[in-house]
This record gives structure tokens, C-alpha cells and sequence, in this order.
């Protein structure tokens, strides 16, 4: 009998290991951030967190997740911050009293990105709307997020703009992912597809293929960052001390910095724009 | 397709300088997974055991529900504790969202039905030959449980494995409970998902190698185990 007591003891010691560990890591302080995929495999955050956390010993626990899951979460009250963005989205989530204040950190913006042969023909056009409307009329193909992130939400805003309805084409020469922008850009590489992608996560992804930017610089492809407290008045649970410490950091001249000197590859992906005594 | 060859090297080179990131991910994937299965096996055992020897009226429609929630997807799992353990959810005081802890529940449930049903499969063919001496020694039920499980050891090894196996290899529950938090909930799965979305195929793959490399170690050491025990036996 000894074999199998030994191992359902070693599995008991294994899991109360593991209980044990748990509330000794809950005694620290730290707050949790519902945040985009593009902060986080951008590697921004890994950038800036640990100067934030020396300074203030609060540890940021990051949820990378879809801006509109991110808002979701933080509508439960499963995270004290958000930082996304989707500007309208994030006013509507304030208005329902769910969050604070908004606050502007930082901008960068989106691009079209396609194979280099350039089927649908949109190679250098500046004018976003009119390039995407080429793409639905070549039919060529095009990867959408499909999964009501900042980025799906600016994308639906731009086909509105260019007065194409691409959901009756949903299926066909229109792809919906339905995943995050490292997924569909992978996507996109593998069947040849135009998509669009935030500057950052375009900049930072690996796995390029035969793909490169080919519209970008009209002003509609704008993307501002925005940072929000979860309503502790809503949400109890929620660490307002010590998240108001982070949006100040971020938004306050070290934070700001720290942005501004995040390079990949030499290139600058997010640029500061802070308006920490306003909200707007 | 040189990424292939680049992950064989990535993942020897990551074996091989002993990455202490790459060390605690796995540490943490193995801590997760092995305390899931110690949970599952605990209710999973006797309760499997059970459905097995134990006659009594809608054992087969419980036998047949264990059977069909083995197929349980593991993001539905996880949507379902995120529910629960989230802020808005019934169990939102124990601030247990985004922790290990969360982590064990979703894997806990996940693989139960699985420790149950191929449990009660293999102890029901062990009875089937056992049956009748019980009954001509009047042997009580427990004891005979306790004998039925003790007798398909190496079978039941086998079950605790295939549970192993599921729990280690799923992403879809502890990304949306554990949220994938670098140094907190980041485990094996998890990491790999995350570095495909970075376009790093080659590092994701080398990850997936490590994994296949864990899962490996852990079967080839229970194969010894029963070695060990066998021949003990024998002596």
C-alpha cells in the first residue's frame, strides 16, 4: 500500500504547496490592469511596470485581453485599472458608472498592412476610407478581428466611412478572426489577406511573412490610449489608492517618459499625450 | 519551412541555459496541474470506484453523464469559473480571479468526469471477475472498493495520466481565470498562446517542445514507478 500512499501524499503536499503559496503571494501589493494585447506583445509594459513597481512597490498584474473584454472585465470589477482604446467605448463605460475618470496616455496609430504584391492595388493612398473601399471591390481578401477590440471597432468605423458593408461579405473575400491582432496578423500572413493593425503590434510581430504596410498617415487611422479607475463607489473591491497611484504615475512626467523612450527596432511605438489634470 | 529547425535549436538552447523565466512557468504549470489532478483524484477515485460497484437507480444515466462531460470544452470551463469567481459573480469575496488558485479550480473540474468515468470503467471490469468472491467471503462494500482500486493500481495510474495530459495541455480555461500574468499565472499553455499572437512562431513552438518534453519525464517516471513496484511484488 505504501506506493500509492506515497503518491496521493506527494499530490496532497503538491496542492496545500500551492494553497500556501497563493495567500503569501495575496499579502503584496498589487493591482490588476485590464489592458489590449497591443500594450502587452508590444512590450511596452514590460518596459515601463518594473520602473513603476521599484518606485512605488505595487506590483501591476497585466490582463491582456480584447478591448472589449477588457471593459467587460472591468465592468464585473475584475480589475481595479483599464487601459484600452476604444474613446467612445471607454466614455459610455464612465456614463454607466462603472468607471471614474478617463485620462489620455499616449497615441500611436493604425496602418493597413497586405502582401507585397498588392492585389487591390492601395500601395502608398493616404486616404484609409478609399483604400479600404478598393479592397471590397477587388475582392481581394481581408482579415478582419472580428472580436469588438478598439481595433474592430475603428476598422467597422472606416468601412462606414468608405460606405462598404462588409458583413454581407463575411465568409467570402471578408475574414473575421474573431481573435486578437497577433492571431489575425498571422492569419493574414498565411492567406495573403489585407488586414489592419495597430502601429505597435505591427511593429513588434515577428512573423512578418510576405506582408508590409502599404496605407498609412490619414488622420482617421488615429489611435488614442486611454486610462480609467474602476468606480470603487460601484466596485468595493476595487484598490482606488493604489490604482490612482498608477494612473498618475502613467500620466505624470515618469510614466510619460517612460512611453516616449520604448523603442523597437529603433522606432518609437507609443507617443505620450497625457492631460492629467483634464478629463475629456 | 527553416522555423522548424529554429525551434529544435530554440528549445535546446532554452534546456540548456536553465532560463529561470522558462523554469518558473514550468513550475508553475506543473504546480497548477499536479494539484488539479490531486483534487480530481480524491473525488474522482471512490466516486468512480462507486458508479462502478455500488447498485442503485440512475447509475446509468450518472455513468453516461461522466462519459459525455469528458468531452467538457476547457474555455467553457473556464468561462463558467470566471463567472462564478468574478467581482460580479457569487463568489467574487474570495479574490480568487487571476490566481493560481482559480487556475486548479477550472483544471479540478475539467478533468474530474475523466478520473471518474475511466475509473469506473476499468474497476467495473476488475469486479466483474472480483464479484463473486466478495460475495462468498461477505466481504463489505468499502473493503472491497478499497481492494477493487488497489488491484487495477497500474490501470488507475494510467487514468490518473490521461488526466494529466488533459490538464497540462488546455489553454482555454486557465487563460480567461489565470488571465496569462507574467510571474503570477503565466503557465506553459499560456506562454505559447502568447507568443504566437507575438508572431514569435519559432520561440512558441520551442515552448510547445519543452511541454512535450515535461509531459515525457512525468510518464516515463510513473512507468518506472510501476517498474519498481513490480518487481517488489515479485520478491
Amino acid at each position: 500500500m505504501t506506493f500509492l500512499k506515497s503518491m496521493i501524499a506527494g499530490a496532497l503536499a503538491f496542492g496545500l504547496a500551492a494553497g500556501a503559496n497563493v495567500m503569501g503571494a495575496a499579502a503584496d501589493e498589487f493591482i490588476v490592469v485590464q489592458s489590449t494585447t497591443s500594450t502587452q506583445n508590444s512590450g511596452l509594459l514590460d518596459e515601463i511596470l518594473p520602473k513603476f513597481q521599484d518606485k512605488t512597490g505595487i506590483e501591476v498584474r497585466v490582463v491582456a485581453v480584447g478591448t472589449g473584454q477588457a471593459l467587460k472585465n472591468a465592468a464585473n470589477g475584475d480589475g481595479d485599472v483599464l487601459l484600452v482604446h476604444a474613446k467612445p467605448s471607454e466614455e459610455k463605460f464612465i456614463a454607466d458608472g462603472n468607471g471614474v475618470e478617463r485620462f489620455d496616455v499616449m497615441y500611436n496609430d493604425f496602418v493597413i498592412v497586405g502582401p507585397k504584391n498588392d492585389p487591390a492595388g492601395i500601395k502608398g493612398m493616404t486616404d484609409a476610407p478609399a483604400a479600404m473601399a478598393k479592397i471590397a471591390s477587388s475582392g481581394a481578401l481581408f482579415a478582419s478581428r472580428g472580436d469588438d477590440s478598439g481595433t474592430h471597432k475603428k476598422e467597422k468605423a472606416l468601412w462606414k466611412m468608405a460606405s462598404v458593408n462588409p458583413d454581407e461579405a463575411s465568409g467570402t473575400w471578408y475574414r473575421e478572426t474573431g481573435s486578437g491582432m497577433g492571431a489575425t496578423l498571422n492569419a493574414a500572413a498565411g492567406m495573403g489577406a489585407y488586414t489592419m493593425s495597430d502601429r505597435a503590434t505591427w511593429l513588434a510581430f515577428q512573423n512578418k511573412a510576405d506582408l508590409a504596410v502599404l496605407t498609412q498617415g490619414d488622420d482617421r487611422l488615429f489611435n488614442q490610449y486611454g486610462v480609467i479607475l474602476v468606480n470603487p463607489e460601484k466596485h468595493p473591491s476595487v484598490k482606488a489608492e493604489a490604482g490612482q497611484t498608477f494612473i498618475d504615475w502613467l500620466t505624470g512626467p515618469e510614466g510619460q517618459k517612460g512611453i516616449a523612450s520604448f523603442q523597437v527596432n529603433g522606432e518609437q511605438l507609443f507617443f505620450p499625450n497625457a492631460t492629467s489634470s483634464v478629463s475629456n | 519551412m527553416q522555423d522548424f529547425a529554429q525551434s529544435f535549436y530554440l528549445a535546446g538552447q532554452l534546456l540548456i541555459s536553465g532560463d529561470p523565466e522558462l523554469g518558473e512557468v514550468v513550475a508553475l504549470s506543473l504546480r497548477v496541474t499536479a494539484s488539479a489532478l490531486a483534487i480530481s483524484a480524491l473525488i474522482g477515485l471512490p466516486l468512480g470506484a462507486l458508479l462502478a460497484v455500488a447498485r442503485f437507480q440512475g447509475r446509468t444515466a450518472l455513468t453516461v453523464l461522466a462519459n459525455a462531460l469528458m468531452g467538457l470544452p476547457p474555455v467553457v470551463v473556464g468561462l463558467t469559473v470566471y463567472m462564478l469567481l468574478s467581482n460580479a459573480g457569487p463568489l467574487g469575496v474570495l479574490q480568487l480571479l487571476y490566481t493560481p488558485t482559480a487556475m486548479i479550480i477550472a483544471q479540478s473540474i475539467l478533468i474530474t468526469p475523466i478520473i471518474i468515468a475511466l475509473t469506473r470503467q476499468v474497476i467495473a471490469d476488475l469486479n466483474a471477475e472480483y464479484s463473486e468472491t466478495f460475495r462468498s467471503l461477505v466481504v463489505p462494500g468499502h473493503t472491497a472498493i478499497i481492494a477493487l482500486l488497489w488491484d487495477a493500481r497500474f490501470s488507475i495510474l494510467t487514468v490518473l495520466l490521461a488526466g494529466f495530459g488533459r490538464a497540462i495541455a488546455e489553454v482555454g480555461a486557465v487563460m480567461i481565470v489565470g488571465g496569462n500574468i507574467n510571474h503570477v499565472t503565466r503557465v506553459m499553455t499560456t506562454a505559447i498562446a502568447l507568443e504566437t499572437s507575438r508572431g514569435e512562431l519559432a520561440l512558441a513552438l520551442a515552448l510547445g517542445m519543452v511541454l512535450l518534453l515535461i509531459a515525457l519525464s512525468v510518464n516515463g517516471a510513473v512507468s518506472l514507478l510501476k517498474g519498481v513496484d513490480r518487481s517488489t511484488a515479485h520478491a
